[in-house]
Parts: C-alpha cells; structure tokens; sequence
C-alpha cells in the first residue's frame, strides 16, 4: 500500500482588499494540514462550509499553489518541481466536482468532452481516443451511443458519471472527489457511490472525498480528517473517529448525524454561535469560542495535535 | 399489464429524438413573426446590394442633364422611366439607393465583423490575464466609451481624413468597446465555472482555454450584439456621410445622399426622403432581426 500523495504543513492565505482605505486582510483558508494519500484508500475530510476544504481541493489539484508547507505527489516536491514534472503530475491528479450541471461545458458533446483530456495531454491517434473515450462511457455505466449527445440531456446522475469518466480519462492515481454526492437525489446517490467504490477497487485508486455528509463518509472512507477553520482538529482511521471522537467538535458532528431509528436515544451536543470569521480568528484553540469544554488555557494557547492512539487529535483535554 | 404487450421499439419510439441545435435555433426563431419578415427584407435588401449592377435601372452616377429633380411616378410629372424620381443632378435615386445599399452594408459587416474580431481577442486577453493588462486594456475601453460615439468618429475622421475606409475604421473604434466589455464579463464568469477548472486539471493549455473552452460559451451575447451593432454602423456611417465625412462624391451613399438633398427639402421633398426611408427601414429590420435572434439564443428565454 503506497502513499502516494504526502502533504505536511499545508498553508493557504488569500490577501483580501477591504474597501480602498483599509489595510489588506490576510486569510488563512488552510492553516497547517498535514495528510498522506494511500493508493486504494479513500482519505474522507469532514467540515462545515468555510472550513477550508475546497481550498484543500484546489491545493491538492494544482490549481493553486501552497502559501507554505510541502505537497509531494509521486515523490516529487510539486513547489520546487520544473514544468515538465508538473505536466506530468497534472495529470495524475484529477478532480470531480459537486455541481453537475457546471462541470460540464455545456457546448461539448460527451465524446469531446472526454477525448479532450487525452487530445491535450497525450499524443495518442485519434482512433484510439474514440475507443478510450467509448471504453470509458461503458465503464461509468453508460451507452456508446451517449457519446454524441450534450451535457443538457442528461440526468445530474448521469452527468456526474460522465464527469467521473472524463476525469479517469488520464488514468490518474489521484482523484479528488469535491462533494461528488451531495448534488444528486438520494436515490441516485447509492449508484454513483457504489460506482467510485467499484472503480477505486479496479484502478487502486488514492480518494480525496470532501464531504459533509458523515453517513456518505462512513460509507466510503478509509481514514477521516474533521477540518475546522483551516486547522486539522482529529485524524484517524474511519472505525476509530466514528467509535471514538475524542475532539470535542468531532463529537459534535456526529452527534447531528440523523440515525435512522426513532428508537435510539442519542444526545445531541449543540453548538452555540457560527463558524468565526477566518478574518479575526480567534486567538488560541479555533475551537473555543464554541466548545463546550474550553478553559482558560484554550483561549490562549493553539493545542499541537498529539497522537492518542489510532487519531490525531488537537486539542488539549483529549 | 397494457405496456407489456407492446415491443420495446414502440417504447423506443416514443421518445423523440432532441432537434439539432441548427433545427432548434430555427424552431426558436421562426415562432418571432416580425424577426422573420425583417430577416426578409434583408435578405431582398442584400440581394439588390450585391448584384446592383443587374438591378438598377441606370449607372449611379450618370447625370441626365434634362431630368433634374424629376418626381417619382405617382406624382405629377413624374415618370416610369425613373421610378423614384431623380436628384437635382438629374440622377436616378432608385438606381443610387440599389447601389447605396452596397455601401451601408458593407461598412455594417466590416465594422461589425473586424470589431467582433478585435473585440473578442481583447476582451478575452483581458478576463485571462487580469493584473495590470487587464487595467490598461479596460481603462482604454472606458475612455473610448467617455466620448459621444459621433464626436469621436468625428475626430478620428478629422485626424486620418475623409474617405470610405476611414469611416470604416472610425465606426469601428465607436464599436468596439461594447464587444470587449461584453466578451471580458462573460468569459470572467464562466472562468469561475467548475468546467473550465476541471479543463485545466485535465491539461488544456491557455490559448484552447480560451478559444476552445470559454468562448464559445460567451458568443450567444456577442452575436446578438453584432446584430445590433451593424445597424448602428449603419446609422453612424450615414451620418459621417450626412456630414461629408464619410463617402465621398460621387459615390452614392444614403447618408450623403440625404445631406445633398437637405436643401431641396421644401421644394422637392423625394430626394432626401427615399434614403432616409432606406436607412429607417433597414436599421429597423436589421434591430426586429437581432430581438429575435435574442430570443432564439438566450437560452433563458427559449420556451421548450
């Protein structure tokens, strides 16, 4: 089981401007995340919007760089890496979008949708890119003679499919799956998970699932990360975070995860106040303005995450 | 159950094909009636403009010396020999009108298509590069935009002189902010889209980015524009030409045409009134035209 992604110490601050007069912001949308991606295994991030996960997305992507940290895919240091290397990584990372009614161009019929990536990136003749792009519309569960159509005629289930296949085009060993889910109807949601699962199995596969539906996590992932304000708060194996939350925002989310038992008698911890602006965050733990168990010492000093046995957890009560 | 006992090619069937966007875009157009009947006018407008020399019943510029200011043939003294009369030279107004034509249309469509042209490349450079290009290209836009579009045309013609194709060029200049503008908004905002990063990942370079990618989803407002824009190319043609600044004599063009017979305006009204009509009908069509391709285009305002 190879990693093949490693981040450490990823950072990612955006300069604001606030009106003409006022000095420019500085927002740190990704403070300090550190992660490694196993081929294979699905690595799930769980956080609120605003948490800094679609950031991570566009880090681990390319296409942003990192304020600071290092992000290495393949071995190679993708900051220090020369043009040619990063064209290469390029296409190893891939990325599948939430919405998909927007990842598709709405003026490309599926066969150029698909045949685009390998047109672009590779100079494979144009008949083995047909067949590619045929063997890919197969593989996601879809008819050959699909491929002529546009993106407007399809259903958001079929389009998500479509936008897997387009980013399997490249055969890439990472995919970054940005909420994949979340658009679609439930009942359609069961299929495309089953699809991503089944592909991971046959391409062995490194998952960045972005979500913030824990019962899709639960489902999927191998490892968890919960992301908090742009900081890792808890990092485990699936098994160990959904047994055994011990960071107290962790344990917050679960305990809003609907069950379906009306009989279960679960306690349900309630977060008081919203998310802090990321341009004044807060001083110590990100954490304290909400936590149900901040001291003193949270409010001034920022909690290093420790290892506990099966998670990272930072927090200084854990 | 009922359905059972059909074959499955009868529920194939029953599901109709999507029309191509060609079939589509026509379906779309053709429910406007007044878009259609402009269209047609146009079509005879352009026409008679191109095969001028087969249509009109004299040369534009041959003076007959004994017909001056000839009425049109209805009125009294008029004559079939010269349909709509005849200017205070004694030249057959059908026959300049026919090859008018000729002219406004084509400064319409190089003015339209060359600003189009430069307009798109522009205003996609600017919504790519952003940053200090970005800057100067827009702020250039916006002084251009500051002017009133005559007066500028004016000045252009004042400093590169009097002639067909500086007309051409200064009604360009007059146009094209609105393209750049135009294609720099749209292309910014489907550059946020999820489609265009998702090429991007997949490797697309920034040339095909741009042509390939972005524009062809930013072109319906473009050509909708150009539509519109080629009327008042038109219009702002005819009126350098009204001034003498546009055409020069003796090439029979409707602006000059109706600023020749400014004077006779009393006394022998058809002179400037059949160009002008020419000039207020094809703008009109060329506008009714453009609505309905509008229409026809905007996807939010297609019933399906």
């Amino acid at each position: 089981m190879s990693i093949v992604l490693e981040a450490s110490g990823l950072k990612r601050h955006y300069a604001v401007r606030r009106g003409m007069f006022s000095p420019v912001a500085n927002v740190a949308a990704l403070d300090g995340v550190s992660f490694n991606l196993k081929s294979g295994k699905t690595l799930a991030i769980v956080g609120e919007s605003g948490s800094g996960k679609s950031t991570l997305a566009r880090l681990v992507t390319m296409i942003e760089e990192p304020t600071a940290g290092t992000l290495t895919i393949d071995g190679v240091d993708i900051v220090n890496a020369d043009q040619a290397a990063l064209r290469r990584l390029r296409s190893q990372v891939q990325i599948v979008f939430q919405n998909p009614y927007g990842s598709l161009n709405p003026r490309q019929t599926i066969r150029a949708a698909l045949e685009e990536p390998l047109l672009v990136s590779t100079d494979m003749p144009a008949e083995a890119r047909r067949a590619a792009a045929l063997d890919a519309l197969t593989r996601v569960g879809l008819r050959p003679e699909h491929a002529d159509r546009y993106p407007h005629m399809f259903s958001g289930g079929q389009r998500q499919r479509i936008a897997i296949a387009r980013a399997l085009m490249l055969r890439p060993r990472i995919l970054v799956l940005d909420e994949p889910v979340s658009a679609l109807d439930v009942s359609i949601r069961a299929q495309v998970l089953n699809l991503i699962a089944e592909l991971q199995q046959e391409l062995k596969l490194a998952y960045l699932f972005i979500s913030h539906d824990l019962s899709v996590v639960r489902h999927i992932a191998d490892e968890v990360m919960v992301i908090y304000l742009g900081h890792a708060v808890e990092a485990g194996t699936r098994d160990e975070i959904f047994a055994n939350p011990r960071h107290p925002y962790t344990r917050a989310l679960l305990s809003a995860t609907p069950v379906a038992d009306p009989g279960a008698k679960k306690e349900r911890i309630v977060l008081q106040g919203e998310l802090p602006s990321p341009f004044n965050p807060p001083k110590g733990c990100a954490f304290n303005p909400r936590c149900p168990m901040a001291q003193e010492r949270c409010r001034v000093e920022a909690p290093e995450p420790r290892d506990l046995g099966g998670s990272m957890v930072a927090c200084h009560f854990a | 159950m009922r359905t059972e006992t059909l074959p499955p090619e009868t529920t194939q069937a029953a599901i109709p094909a999507p029309p191509s966007p060609a079939r589509a875009f026509w379906l779309a157009f053709s429910e406007n009636r007044g878009a259609v009947v402009a269209m047609g006018i146009l079509i005879v407008i352009a026409l008679a403009a191109i095969f001028a020399e087969l249509v009109a019943p004299h040369s534009p510029t041959e003076q007959f010396r004994q017909f001056s200011k000839v009425p049109p043939f209805w009125m009294e003294g008029g004559s079939w020999r010269f349909l709509l009369g005849t200017d205070d030279l004694g030249r057959d107004i059908l026959s300049r009108l026919i090859h008018g034509a000729r002219v406004s249309l084509a400064i319409g469509v190089t003015v339209a298509v060359v600003s189009v042209l430069i307009g798109v490349v522009l205003g996609l450079v600017a919504a790519f590069q952003r940053g200090i290009i970005d800057t100067v290209i827009m702020r250039s836009m916006d002084l251009l935009i500051a002017i009133p579009g005559l007066v500028l045309a004016i000045l252009i013609i004042a400093v590169i002189g009097p002639s067909l194709t500086n007309t051409i060029v200064a009604v360009t200049v007059v146009s094209l902010p609105r393209y750049v503008r135009l294609v720099r908004a749209s292309a910014l905002s489907e550059l946020g889209r999820e489609y265009v990063i998702a090429a991007r990942v997949a490797g697309v370079g920034k040339l095909r980015l741009m042509f390939v990618t972005v524009l062809p989803n930013c072109l319906s407002p473009v050509i909708v524009q150009a539509a519109l824009g080629l009327s008042e190319a038109i219009l702002e043609a005819a009126a350098l030409g009204f001034l003498g600044l546009g055409a020069q004599p003796p090439l029979a063009e409707w602006g000059a045409m109706v600023g020749d017979g400014r004077e006779f305006m009393r006394s022998n009204p058809w002179i400037v009134t059949f160009p002008g009509l020419a000039i207020l009908i094809t703008v009109i069509s060329i506008n009714l035209m453009g609505d309905g391709l509008r229409d026809a285009l905007d996807p939010k305002l297609r019933r399906t």
